[in-house]
């Protein structure tokens, strides 16, 4: 892994810098700049970071957005050459919710439990109580994939553990195995609109539609990929609480900062929950010091007993 | 009349009498009723049940361990009795090898039931990864069965042209028993075959069964869950195995003895062995529970030791102690007595352990899910306890009426005590040529 990094790094660089997503840092910023019509022929420069952090300028013309190339893209291989990451600031969080509000809305959360979940914690009585924000974990040891009996959730070259619920049982031994407590179960047949229950179900986007007898989980938002975006938590939090990024180029980004994965995790003191099980989650989580917001301005949205909001709306 | 018709005529099966009609249709209306909530179950989801995301197993997959523990009983007895030569067990091993039966066909269904999507049960064929628990039960199960059956129908065959002939009167039932007996006459060259093969299943059903109780315990052990994540549990499965499955056949043999007014063939001695049988039982379950809940409690991270506490003296410590007092303590103290091993008290005791055993499958199966590593937050504060649903007791007293029944049935048209054998003990026939009379 580490001996690719170079070699991926020059190859960026030589083919004129294609850029994907997360590769770039203000991957979003530029695409959206790019497709403006306008903007096509000219012999305008561009500036980008090159991953190590030097300025140069580049020709538009040499700009490709690969993101949108699809071809060769298998739901079960994932974006080649990448390694999906997220950094969670647990002392930027004041549970919000924007985060989970967002996640349920795009994914059509209808069951009691949201995928997203920001707890309440509090490692010791003398220490301070904290929000924590989960998601799936994209474990590069994944233990709901190692038990599933049918291949149903699976583990991509990107880092991404998906589901497909077209071949999943309802076993539930991933549930079970996942120690995150981060899967949920369509104990019902959801209450999605019926437009979302006639869409082809994908594994690359969760819960279009949530099928009843089968698991659901936090998929890292590939539809959002694909279309150059971040996932919906990322974008939805008030506080950048939330980095996404690509292992391989180092760099994450909470749509406004950007940071070297590698400098935020040894400069914050990062880590990964529950590192011991040997899981490798793919989400770290910079520790809850120095807040920006006290922690007590969270406790007006905690509900403890509520995770998805029952309104019939949009 | 010679003593070899006798003989027949009393261990050949019986009609059911008022009571076994009445009791066949209670079986039946509980499996009625378990399938129509089954159905419902199909039509509205798992919502029916009480399992939701944090419980996400419940009194299905308890259930299913208990059918899995029970199985055990055939090869216990049948093979390792068989294969060390003791002969008492003649009048016992065809009743362990159909509980045995009974049990482990009930114990695949009712892994179905809790599937999700019972519909795409052929994935498990067509899209099987050898790296799951779950595909080494699919194995296991269906292999168990198999030789489960043989075990049972091998040695039936010389028993089932004997019922060829009691039956001439009944031309149908006849047939039939010809039939199943693939034409059985008794030629050396059939003994011979007959003979090896049963020495071979004999010899294959005890790592099989091993294999199959094991890996009922790796589908817990190879999470990280509290209370699983334990290398003891593949014999800690065993001994429980082999606890529930001798409390199991106790249990059948003093009913069937009764019914069938047998005590001239089950003798107080056979009780006598059966119950220091469950005490040997009792005893080891008692070492690995040891192991289990009192060592642990020694070096527990704080997850663990709630898990422990509230096993001793939490929210399960009722269950937890009727389990462990009923199951394990009260079997071992009663039964040191001989009195304790006369049939009627052992009996009663049986039913205790039978009890105890399903409620500990219970115990081992919901607590820890109860008790995940990040605290139970944003779901409805139901979801933080567990009880089964009516839906769930319906379905899973159906499976419980499902394996009576089985048994119920094969004890109604197979002869419970092996005829010809008893036969060959008693020297009424030898060779296996019966005496003309």
């Amino acid at each position: 892994m580490k001996k690719e990094d170079p070699n991926k790094r020059r190859k960026f660089l030589s083919k004129g810098l294609q850029f994907g997503l997360v590769a770039t840092a203000g991957g979003i910023a530029l695409t959206k700049y790019l497709s403006e019509p306008a903007a096509a022929e000219s012999e305008d420069t561009v500036e980008l970071m090159t991953t190590d952090g030097t300025l140069v300028q580049v020709p538009k013309s040499e700009l490709h957005d690969h993101s949108q190339a699809k071809d060769g893209y298998n739901v079960r291989e994932g974006f080649p050459g990448k390694k999906f990451v997220m950094v969670i600031d647990l002392a930027r969080c004041k549970n919000a919710l924007k985060c989970q509000e967002s996640c349920n809305k795009n994914h059509y959360i209808t069951g009691e439990n949201a995928w997203l979940k920001v707890y309440k914690m509090q490692d010791s009585e003398a220490a301070a109580p904290y929000w924590m924000p989960t998601t799936c974990m994209h474990c590069d040891k994944p233990p709901c994939v190692t038990v599933c009996p049918v291949d149903a959730t699976f583990k991509r070259k990107d880092g991404i553990v998906l589901i497909d619920n077209e071949r999943c049982i309802g076993c539930r031994f991933c549930m079970a195995a996942c120690p995150y407590s981060i899967r949920v179960f369509n104990w019902n047949e959801p209450e999605q609109p019926e437009e979302i229950k006639n869409m082809p179900p994908n594994p690359d986007y969760a819960g279009m539609p949530s099928i009843k007898g089968t698991v659901d989980k936090c998929d890292f938002c590939p539809h959002m990929i694909h279309q150059g975006e971040l996932p919906h938590c990322v974008t939805a939090c008030p506080n950048g609480v939330f980095f996404f990024g690509d292992k391989y180029e180092d760099t994450v980004t909470n749509g406004a900062e950007t940071f070297r994965l590698s400098e935020l995790l040894k400069n914050k003191a990062g880590y990964r929950l529950m590192e011991s099980l040997g899981t490798e989650p793919s989400v770290y989580y910079l520790p809850p010091v120095n807040r920006v917001e006290p922690f007590e301005q969270g406790l007006e949205f905690y509900d403890e007993f509520n995770s998805v909001k029952k309104t019939k709306e949009s | 009349m010679s003593a070899y018709q006798q003989l027949v005529e009393e261990l050949a099966p019986r009609k059911f009498s008022k009571a076994g009609v009445i009791w066949v249709i209670f079986l039946v209306v509980l499996i009625v009723a378990g399938v129509i909530a089954y159905i419902d179950q199909i039509i509205q989801g798992q919502v029916v049940t009480n399992m939701r995301d944090y419980a996400l197993w419940g009194v299905y997959i308890s259930n299913f361990v208990f059918f899995v523990a029970t199985s055990f009983v055939g090869s216990m007895t049948a093979a390792i009795l068989r294969l060390t030569n003791n002969s008492w067990r003649t009048p016992l091993v065809r009743i362990a090898e159909i509980i045995a039966f009974a049990a482990i066909i009930m114990a695949g269904i009712t892994i179905v039931l809790d599937m999700g999507r019972p519909d795409r049960l052929y994935h498990l064929f067509i899209n099987a990864r050898l790296q799951s628990p779950i595909t080494w039960d699919v194995i296991i199960i269906t292999t168990y069965i198999a030789i489960s059956f043989l075990i049972l129908y091998l040695p039936l065959l010389p028993d089932l042209a004997i019922l060829k002939k009691y039956y001439k009167d009944k031309p149908a039932l006849s047939k039939w028993y010809g039939k199943l007996s693939l034409n059985w006459t008794g030629s050396a060259a059939q003994r011979k075959i007959q003979n090896k093969t049963i020495q071979m299943v004999a010899v294959l059903i005890i790592p099989v069964a091993l294999i199959l109780q094991t890996i009922d315990a790796w589908l817990f052990s190879t999470t990280y869950r509290i209370g699983w994540d334990s290398t003891n549990f593949g014999p800690y499965f065993i001994a429980g195995a082999f606890l529930v499955g001798t409390g199991c056949l106790i249990a059948t043999v003093y009913i069937i003895r009764k019914v069938y007014k047998l005590e001239k063939y089950i003798t107080d001695f056979h009780f006598d062995r059966l119950g220091k049988m469950l005490v040997l039982a009792a005893l080891i379950y008692t070492y690995f529970n040891i192991n289990e809940y009192l060592l642990p409690y020694y070096t527990t991270p704080e997850a663990e030791a709630k898990h422990l506490y509230e096993l001793y003296f939490g929210h399960y410590a009722g269950m937890f102690w009727f389990v462990t007092i009923g199951g394990l303590l009260m079997p071992v103290i009663v039964l040191l007595f001989k009195k304790g091993r006369s049939p009627k008290v052992l009996f009663w005791v049986s039913v205790v352990v039978v009890i105890t055993s399903w409620w500990k499958r219970y115990l081992i199966v919901t607590p820890t899910l109860l008790e995940p590593f990040l605290p139970i937050q944003g779901v409805p504060e139901s979801w933080r306890t567990y009880w089964p649903s009516l839906h769930e007791w319906l379905i899973t007293f159906a499976t419980l009426a499902g394996a009576c029944l089985i048994i119920t049935l094969l004890v109604r048209y197979l002869p419970v005590i092996p005829v010809e054998r008893t036969a060959l003990e008693k020297g009424i026939i030898s060779n296996g040529k019966e005496e003309q009379s």
